[in-house]
């Protein structure tokens, strides 16, 4: 293979629609509509997450489609809150009768302490959504058994989580998602718990095809200086991972020649 | 009429339809979907659908989520 600077850059492709960008973004927690504003743009995603809820009809605020130009982003709705399949099957149909494409991150949380997906629910709803003709891009346990199942069920990716949902953690599933990327045929999303640029980079460089980030990019006093760190890091992973990283060794592999060495022999 | 939106009691007297009731709330028919006994309505073609005593809405919209 032969790469040179941004050639690398290859885009990404779900349900037969092309991405240039393999960081999607989460939409909650920020600090204010602007802040979020900034970080999406700085990160360059073209795939933003949001959430459904009932509107608190004494003090309804705005809907987050005031703050998301459609013609720019994609917008994929979730079905966080959702603690079994009917509930999370219920938030999908609600979202596309909103007007949304049939885009669904099919999310099933019955644990309020670590937000854990419940894979058979997941799995169960998955089926489902499906044959409703959803695009469902599944949030997950880093199981490979799994992931095929999801996949074999006819999700358009799979998104295991690096560690649990705004842990902030990193790649603490590495291993099983070192599986999941060797053995997935649809985009392998690592969800959840990427706290840091090189966390990123580290699922980007082990061969995941995009990230979905959110509170590490509303977590921070500047939002847009995070995106950008969040898109160079994702970048420069995706990079490396096409470039082809040396193997690692245990022992030391001298870099300098072993000759001619100022000393007496 | 006595309504039951999202979850709680509602008194709802100045008018008898969807469009009206979004319209009292101050809510956009754009932005918003609704359920009306556990069926799901695309808002914008049932402005004119009329409510009924005892009936269950739910009002949703989009949030930050992630």
């Amino acid at each position: 293979m032969h790469l040179k600077g941004s050639e690398t850059m290859d885009s990404l492709e779900i349900a037969g629609r092309k991405f240039n960008s393999r960081l999607m973004v989460g939409t909650g927690k920020f600090s204010s509509n602007n802040a979020m504003q900034a970080a999406m743009e700085a990160s360059g995603c073209e795939i933003v997450t949001v959430a459904l809820r009932r509107v608190d009809i004494n003090n309804p605020g705005d809907s987050m489609l005031q703050h998301i130009d459609p013609e720019r982003y994609l917008l994929l709705p979730n079905t966080s809150g959702a603690r079994d399949a009917e509930e999370a099957v219920r938030l999908a149909r609600l979202a596309r009768a909103a007007g949304c494409e049939p885009w669904i991150k099919l999310e099933v949380t019955p644990d309020p302490y670590y937000l854990l997906p419940d894979p058979i629910e997941t799995l169960k709803a998955a089926i489902i959504l499906v044959k409703e003709g959803f695009n469902v891009l599944p949030y997950m346990p880093a199981d490979p058994v799994l992931a095929r199942h999801l996949e074999e069920a006819g999700c358009v990716t799979v998104m295991p989580l690096g560690a649990p949902i705004g842990t902030n953690r990193g790649m603490r599933t590495r291993d099983l998602i070192n599986i999941i990327v060797e053995q997935a045929n649809v985009p392998v999303v690592v969800d959840a718990g990427l706290g840091a640029p090189s966390h990123v980079a580290e699922a980007m460089e082990m061969g995941a095809d995009a990230v979905l980030v959110n509170t590490a990019l509303a977590d921070t006093p500047n939002p847009a200086a995070m995106g950008e760190a969040f898109k160079r890091g994702v970048e420069a992973g995706r990079m490396a991972y096409l470039a082809g990283l040396g193997p690692q060794r245990s022992k030391a592999q001298a870099s300098s020649p072993l000759t001619g060495f100022l000393r007496e022999e | 009429m006595n309504l039951q939106v999202n979850g709680a009691e509602f008194q709802f007297d100045t008018g008898s339809s969807i469009g009206q009731l979004l319209k009292q709330l101050d809510l956009h028919p754009d932005r918003v979907v609704l359920e009306l006994n556990q069926n799901i309505l695309n808002t914008a073609d049932n402005i004119n659908t009329q409510l009924h005593d005892g009936d269950k809405l739910e009002i949703i919209q989009f949030v930050g989520g992630g």
